[in-house]
């Protein structure tokens, strides 16, 4: 069926059973966004801890947004920002692909099964609602530790 | 007269493409936008093929067949709605008609009936799409006027227990729906508008969602001001109609200027044509108000209580379809007597959006998210609802595949 496509198993794993989804508390940063098209709602609460990411997430959404941000949270935890640059970025350029590319499994592993989702147009702001929640927060966290080293 | 689904189809020729691969196209969202017929097509392209000319100005033949056409469909609509030519003000959308009252009335001086200020009162309803709430709440902000509003019950109705605390004496307009397009409740409206009129306020009616699927009588429904849309009444975009009791027209200043709208002009100042024109600036958007009249005519010779009697009828096989599945919620009235074509649902555990794909991978159509009514959606406590509507051109045929694509959306996100 053409629609297995657009819901991989994994993605609804990942919606099933989200991971890092409950928000820390504290956070170096708290952003929240929301689709004003659909009424999906996301809140990321990102830490860097010695240099590198810790995400944790909550929201209301559909299957591929709340799965996205699941993901999206297990790939990037861990990382440093320079790290996380190129995976946003060969995610966002996946999602804008038109279904003319599969995903680079080395840079975004499992989330090369939103590929699909980029042959649907009305559901590629669905998966990047908590990436494009992440660049917000990692602008923001940047710009905080760049206040902190002035001091 | 039972209406003959099957053969209205073929007047629409959407109908005859296939949707994701080789499935029949399963229309539910006319609460959108509807589908159109050949003969309003044909309309629109005929003007700009044999009459196409600026109306209202222009010595020559040709501006004289596309005035001829353009003032025809006027009367048309005049007709449909049983009032006068001159109180049918043609926009580009309702929701242009919506805003051209707000603004209208953020343009009226001290001593005009519309003026607004602080003191003055704007009331509307928790049940408002996005585009007759706005539009009033803004004017609110500009002008001092406060807003109020009434309730909406958990079974999806107006709570108009507080109408006399709602509807002050410092109440100058009410907007409001005549039917929901979330909840399909259809708004009884004859108490809200006495106890309007008592205070002296003006009740402006949302009636998108009614205009085209029930006949309407301006003069028996009472209320001063009316919009609705072309594209919903099997019409083309870009033309909506605002309805107004002509000594209120008149008394109302102008929200855009320009072209038409004039009667004199200097350098420095310039007065109003009479109405209707004075609210039509511009050159109008003439090929889709020809393209309204004939789909006008289209309703009319199906027959408005037809159209209604079988979207009744449809709608109650929906509901019984839905309530038969396990997990499903529906909002809005069950009582088919408060209720119109369109039915917004939500399925336990399947967010809307995964519903509503799961329907497209089949051909059926169905609108997903808050439908422009987000404060409603707060209200009913969801994030998102699916939402079914019917109208002239679906069948039980389309309402059944609709109930086996519920189930089988459960079975898909469900087993997997």
């Amino acid at each position: 069926m053409q629609l297995d496509n657009l819901y991989q198993a994994v993605i609804l794993d990942h919606y099933k059973r989200p991971e890092h989804k409950g928000l820390s508390v504290p956070s170096d940063v708290q952003v929240h966004h929301i689709n004003p098209s659909c009424g999906d709602e996301l809140t990321l609460n990102l830490s860097l801890v010695d240099g590198r990411i810790s995400l944790t997430w909550d929201g209301v959404g559909c299957s591929i947004s709340m799965a996205c941000a699941s993901m999206m949270a297990g790939l990037l935890t861990g990382k440093t920002l320079s790290e996380a640059e190129p995976i946003l970025d060969s995610f966002v350029s996946l999602m804008q692909s038109k279904g003319t590319q599969s995903g680079d499994e080395e840079i975004l592993e499992d989330a090369v099964a939103f590929a699909g989702v980029s042959k649907y147009p009305a559901r590629i702001k669905c998966a990047l609602l908590s990436w494009m929640a992440f660049k917000d927060a990692a602008v923001q966290v940047e710009g905080k530790q760049s206040l902190g080293s002035e001091n | 007269m039972p209406l003959k689904a099957a053969l209205i189809r073929r007047d629409f020729p959407i109908f005859d493409r296939k949707i994701r691969g080789d499935n029949r196209l399963v229309y539910l969202d006319s609460g959108a936008t509807s589908q159109k017929p050949n003969i309003v097509i044909d309309a629109e392209a005929d003007f700009y093929r044999n009459n196409n000319s600026a109306v209202h100005r222009g010595a020559h033949q040709l501006a004289e067949e596309a005035t001829e056409a353009y003032e025809g469909a006027r009367l048309i609509v005049a007709k449909f709605l049983a009032a006068d030519g001159d109180e049918i003000v043609f926009t580009k959308s309702a929701t242009e008609s919506l805003n051209l009252l707000a603004y209208a009335m953020g343009n009226a001086p001290a001593g005009n009936r519309f003026h607004l200020g602080k003191g003055d009162g704007i009331v509307v309803t928790e049940m408002e799409h996005h585009a007759n709430l706005i539009p009033w709440q803004q004017l609110g902000k500009r002008t001092g006027a406060s807003l109020s509003w009434f309730k909406v019950n958990t079974d999806g109705r107006l709570d108009l227990s507080d109408i006399n605390s709602v509807i002050t004496e410092g109440t100058k307009v009410i907007a409001l729906t005549h039917q929901s397009n979330v909840l399909g409740t259809i708004n009884p409206l004859e108490a809200i508008v006495a106890r309007a009129h008592e205070v002296g306020a003006v009740v402006v009616l949302d009636a998108c969602q009614s205009v085209p699927h029930m006949k309407i009588n301006v003069g028996a429904l009472g209320v001063d001001f009316l919009a609705f849309s072309g594209h919903k009444s099997v019409g083309p975009t870009g033309v909506g109609v605002l309805w107004g009791r002509k000594e209120l027209l008149d008394e109302l200043p102008p929200f855009l200027f320009g072209g038409s709208m004039i009667e004199n002009v200097t350098m420095t100042d310039a007065t109003w044509a009479p109405v209707p024109r004075k609210f039509e600036a511009g050159v109008p958007n003439m090929a889709q108000v020809v393209g309204l009249g004939a789909a006008i005519e289209y309703l009319e010779k199906i027959g408005l209580e037809n159209i209604h009697e079988h979207e009744v009828s449809l709608v109650s096989r929906l509901l019984n379809g839905l309530q038969s599945i396990d997990g499903v919620k529906i909002f809005g009235p069950q009582d088919l007597n408060m209720r119109g074509g369109v039915v917004a649902f939500a399925v336990e555990g399947i967010h809307p959006h995964d519903v509503g794909q799961y329907l497209d991978s089949l051909g059926i159509a169905v609108r997903t998210g808050h439908h422009c009514a987000w404060p409603l959606n707060k209200k009913l406590s969801v994030t998102a609802t699916v939402r079914a509507s019917v109208y002239l051109y679906n069948d039980e045929a389309d309402i059944d595949a609709l109930i086996q694509g519920v189930q089988g959306a459960k079975k898909y996100f469900g087993d997997r």
